[in-house]
């Protein structure tokens, strides 16, 4: 079975396929109204674009396909999203939310 | 992004968001096979026999999720002591409950975590007492502990679950904190609990035993860091420090009755799970009172819920809101009334006195470990060994 955690740090780039681990659950939370990311003895609670943006965390998708994609629903410049995308997914990778494929 | 939950271990902002708890900390039973002399466990623990049924806790959970709890903490004593761990966790899976599983791993077996991870365990929280194995089966009063959870840590890695590993720190263990930290990478530990001692119940009662120096203290400051900027992305650290030497206080649970509850072995529903020390709290069961009235409604939560309670200096305090005065437990334990500041807070008039006594306890030899058994605050029961780390 895949090891959960990285033994290198994870460093986000326009071509990382970012994921969520398996033990990390992004939901949404029916009694208090919200996104939550479930997490070892933690809690997240995402604002609307992080929840738009872990929801296509699929290992799949790279960083700058995500970056096209809400650029066009946001209608906003991919490169200034492109950048708070990397920013917000480097400091989950750092705290163990998101792996890099 | 900012966390909604404040955990068992450390400072967190209370939840705005919601008026339910976050976490649910499940005390299963008092029985371990450690009999570490810090245990958070009350001196007067409860006997296996009055110890909730399966049916009783998997209603528990089934209540908890229902008025919005996310977070499971499955804890004791120990909990793999109980032999319907699997079935609990189970319906924390099927309600929705992330569940972490906080053990001392000694009596797990292999197989046995193949079938929690099956029934849907999200964690595992693995204690080490030490690096050195022999001062940290000494530490637990239990001989071959050491060697035990280092397997149960390739286990935990092996069927794919995430590993926190707790080290509570202490005088007998600190110098070994590099160790410490090296032995949480090679398990593969996505997490770091370093946490200094908290000095309620067993701890208090061994204080002197285990209070380290400032200068000490200071140490791990340090070490710390640079592990946290060295392993960056690699293991997150959650650093816990003493009490005595903070110049202010934790929230203690996220502020009272916000953001955890915590049920005992018994089915005892407390605000945390020092506060059976408190006098002149009543405390609901879950045997006879629903979940969500008494954490909405129930005496205990109301007593020092909010900041309505507070005296000076806390009353007009800046950060009242930030850490609600402190610990209510230590504040009773180290000035006669819960109500008063904590004494962690260099606010508080009695500040000064107990780093004086941290300050001398610390310096002198350390007495015997009084270990954490039934009965064991009336016997010495330790030789005198050396201190390990000093």
């Amino acid at each position: 079975m895949a090891d959960p955690t990285p033994r290198t740090r994870a460093i986000i780039t326009g071509s990382t396929k970012p994921a969520l681990p398996r033990h990390i659950k992004l939901r949404h939370d029916a009694s208090r109204g919200r996104w939550i990311i479930l997490a070892p003895e933690r809690v997240y609670d995402p604002d609307d674009v992080a929840v738009s943006v872990l929801q296509r965390c699929d290992g799949v998708r790279s960083v700058d396909e995500i970056a096209a994609a809400l650029a066009a629903e946001y209608q906003a410049p991919v490169d200034v999203i492109a950048a708070d995308i990397v920013t917000m997914l480097q400091e989950l990778a750092d705290k163990g939310v998101v792996t890099a494929a | 992004m900012n966390e909604i939950a404040p955990h068992i271990s450390a400072a967190a902002p209370a939840p705005k968001c919601a008026t339910a708890p976050v976490g649910l900390l499940a005390e299963l039973t008092h029985r371990c096979p450690l009999q570490c002399p810090y245990c958070s466990n009350p001196l007067e623990m409860d006997r296996a026999n009055t110890e909730l049924t399966t049916a009783e806790w998997q209603d528990v959970l089934r209540q908890a999720a229902e008025m919005g709890v996310l977070q499971l903490h499955l804890s004791g004593g120990e909990p793999t002591s109980r032999k319907d761990l699997e079935e609990i966790v189970k319906t924390a899976a099927d309600v929705g409950l992330y569940s972490n599983l906080i053990t001392a791993g000694v009596l797990l077996t292999r197989e046995r975590l193949q079938k929690l991870a099956e029934c849907g365990l999200d964690h595992v929280q693995l204690s080490i007492q030490d690096a050195d194995a022999a001062n940290a089966d000494r530490i637990a009063a239990y001989k071959g502990g050491l060697v035990k959870k280092r397997e149960v840590g390739r286990w935990v890695k092996e069927l794919g679950l995430p590993l926190t590993v707790n080290a509570p720190l202490h005088r007998q263990n600190i110098e070994n904190l590099p160790k410490i930290i090296d032995l949480a990478v090679e398990l593969g530990a996505g997490r770091l609990e370093v946490a200094h001692i908290q000095y309620y119940a067993w701890a208090l009662k061994n204080r002197a035993a285990l209070m380290p120096t400032r200068e000490q203290f200071m140490k791990t400051v340090e070490i710390v860091e640079q592990a946290r900027e060295r392993l960056k992305g690699i293991m997150v650290f959650d650093f816990v420090v003493p009490d005595y030497y903070a110049k202010y206080p934790k929230p203690c649970m996220g502020g009272w009755g916000s953001g955890i509850i915590n049920v005992t072995p018994s089915g005892k529903v407390l605000p945390c799970h020092a506060a059976e020390s408190l006098p002149g709290m009543e405390f609901d069961n879950v045997r006879t009172r629903r979940l969500m009235d008494i954490w909405l409604q129930g005496a205990a939560f109301n007593k020092f819920r909010g900041t309505e309670w507070m005296k000076e200096p806390c009353r007009s305090c800046d950060r009242k809101e930030i850490d609600f005065g402190g610990c209510r437990c230590q504040a009773f334990a180290l000035t006669g009334d819960a109500t008063n500041t904590d004494p962690a807070c260099s606010l508080s008039s009695r500040h000064a006195e107990w780093f004086k006594v941290a300050e001398q306890e610390s310096h002198q030899p350390a007495p015997p470990f009084v270990y954490r058994r039934i009965g064991g605050d009336k016997s010495k029961a330790e030789p005198a060994d050396a201190d390990a780390g000093e």
